[in-house]
């Protein structure tokens, strides 16, 4: 049973992991700084399997990988928000760290809930509170991805994209 | 049914006759960029893939400008590292911490054409739209995939159009017409769709104006941001272009999701407010904001017109006491012609830092960082919480003219009033 921790719309790239870490690239070092812009505790409190509840457009602006890296090395084991910012969303799906658009969910959760998430039906549930949220389900190649722990174990079996 | 710009240009790239908006595509990528920020991790996972060289090193271009010069040692680090692989890989098109930022040095250089599938292993390659092209950027791992394989998978966005009607007033510019936009549209208003600006006012814009909105077309969420190419874009790539290129327009029966229209000669000095670039009002309305810093550069407003637009403020005055003003070119070929002109002796006899070429403070990593409780003005194209410097520094978002009169009166100043 995974913890929640709650954020709310518009979570940029820089508050996830500031421009001035990006010379690290260790996900372990840069697992220190996730965040930081949001939640100066986040890091040292965090603990493996939690899982990130958020608004509307989180990972908006840089490019950054760094960014997913960050969260999953400091244990995030999925992101669950209202929507995603385009290039985090592929980003973090590169990774194999699981991301679900959940319409609604960010006002139904306090941080401490505890949550459930089925990725393959696209359901999440908060256990504190017995409430139940329809996600989009993610399509078959995305979740196979996630699966394989991210793009590059993928290509390594599959050698293409779409198969 | 007709098709966009970005669906045909899409469908072109992965060999179709036809797309439609949502179909998923496997494309042929013209030219790959990567920068000194991401770059290593792209390194990283191509090793990983047990990839020994790179589809096509023509194709690929390696600009250092996030941390230009070194910053640090692991950025110094960093630089090491892919100089030996651009070695390696025998890629021609290596520009090192001394030519500018990728976004500048990429059109200046001719690789932004009409009609190429351009990516970016940075948010802001989209500004090389402005050129007519599609242009997105990716991370790093999607990047290691291209530079593996020369092609990538894409969902065909949506179609936005955004009619521009109208001359911008004297001392109004693109940037406050993209704020504007932005403002309206919202951060994430634009998510997943390619934007087409489109009208006769935005062809009255300069190709460095259409930079600078088709820069920030990420601000709003947009996968790609397109100006019909036209005789100006002709003009401007000529003697630049590498190779030929055939420009694309939209069919007139091509389906938009949504169509909005501006009057450019409307507007006023536009202002994002701190932390979201979508809280846009006129300048006019934060008068009075007292700053510390002003930053004008980035690859939103580094060009040689947004410098001459701020020296003009600055001409034989100094700026505020209670204010730290930098300039940073976006390429060494600006620096120059700044140069020339008498543009930086303007800017050094006003007592502003002329910083050579580079992201600069936009980055938040090195030049012009700020404390707790700090203002800057910027003409850069983000205001996040922490983006330059401390998560309790406040950023306003604004055009090279707003930032220069700001600076003169060391407070928040429409630049109609100097």
């Amino acid at each position: 049973m995974a913890r929640v921790w709650v954020f709310g719309d518009d979570i940029s790239t820089d508050a996830i992991i500031p421009g001035r870490y990006l010379a690290k690239r260790e996900p372990r070092e840069l697992a220190k700084h996730a965040m930081e812009g949001a939640a100066p505790e986040f890091a040292r409190k965090v603990r493996g399997g939690d899982i990130i509840i958020a608004g509307k457009n989180f990972g908006c602006g840089s490019s950054r990988e760094h960014a997913p890296i960050a969260l999953k090395a400091a244990g995030i084991s999925a992101v669950v928000a209202e929507s995603f910012a385009r290039i985090f969303y592929r980003n973090a799906i590169n990774q194999g760290l699981p991301v679900l658009t959940c319409a609604g969910v960010s006002k139904r959760f306090s941080r401490g809930d505890r949550v459930g998430v089925d990725f393959k039906k696209g359901v999440v549930r908060n256990l504190t509170t017995g409430e139940t949220f329809k996600a989009e389900p993610l399509p078959r190649f995305v979740l196979a991805i996630i699966r394989a722990g991210g793009l590059l174990q993928y290509l390594k079996k599959h050698r293409t994209f779409l198969k | 049914m007709g098709m966009t710009i970005a669906e045909k240009i899409l469908a072109r790239a992965s060999g179709k006759k036809h797309v439609a908006p949502g179909e998923i595509v496997e494309a042929g990528i013209d030219v790959a960029m990567v920068n000194d920020i991401t770059a290593p991790l792209t390194v990283d996972a191509l090793r990983g893939l047990g990839v020994k060289k790179v589809w096509d090193p023509k194709r690929v271009v390696v600009v250092f400008d996030h941390q230009a010069p070194a910053t640090s040692i692991e950025a110094a680090r960093d630089h090491v590292e892919l100089r030996k692989f651009v070695a390696e890989q025998r890629i021609p098109n290596f520009y090192d911490v001394n030519e500018g930022i990728c976004h500048e040095v990429l059109p200046e250089r001719g690789f932004a054409l009409p009609g190429r599938l351009i990516v970016g292993a940075d948010s802001h390659t989209c500004t090389y739209g402005a050129l007519g092209c599609f242009a997105t950027g990716i991370g790093s791992t999607d990047m290691a995939a291209v530079l593996a394989t020369g092609g990538l998978w894409f969902r065909v966005p949506e179609s936005v159009k955004i009619s521009v009607e109208g001359r911008l007033k004297q001392r109004v510019a693109s940037k406050d017409l993209i704020l504007r936009i932005i403002g309206d549209v919202g951060a994430d208003g634009a998510t997943y769709r390619s934007v087409e600006f489109a009208g006769k006012g935005m062809r009255g814009i300069s190709v460095a104006g259409r930079m600078t909105v088709c820069n920030m077309g990420v601000e709003m969420g947009a996968k790609a941001a397109i100006v019909p190419p036209d005789e100006l874009t002709k003009r401007w790539l000529a003697g630049r272009a590498r190779g030929s290129y055939k420009p694309v327009h939209s069919d007139r029966d091509a389906a938009y999701a949504e169509e909005l229209s501006y009057d450019a000669a409307r507007l006023e000095p536009q202002v994002a407010c701190p932390h979201s670039v979508d809280k846009v009002g006129a300048v006019r309305e934060v008068d009075g904001v007292e700053v510390d810093q002003a930053f004008l550069g980035s690859c939103t407003n580094g060009r040689l017109e947004d410098l001459i637009d701020a020296a003009k403020i600055l001409k034989g005055k100094r700026v505020s006491k209670r204010v730290r003003m930098l300039v940073v070119p976006a390429s060494r070929e600006v620096y120059l012609e700044a140069l020339s002109r008498g543009v930086l002796k303007t800017f050094v006899e006003a007592g502003v830092l002329v910083e050579s070429p580079s992201c600069a403070a936009c980055m938040g990593g090195h030049i012009g960082i700020l404390a707790p409780g700090e203002i800057c003005i910027s003409s850069s194209n983000r205001n996040f919480r922490g983006r330059q410097g401390s998560p309790e520094a406040e950023i306003y978002l604004a055009s090279p003219a707003t930032v220069a009169a700001s600076a003169l009166k060391g407070k928040i100043t429409d630049p109609r009033d100097v």
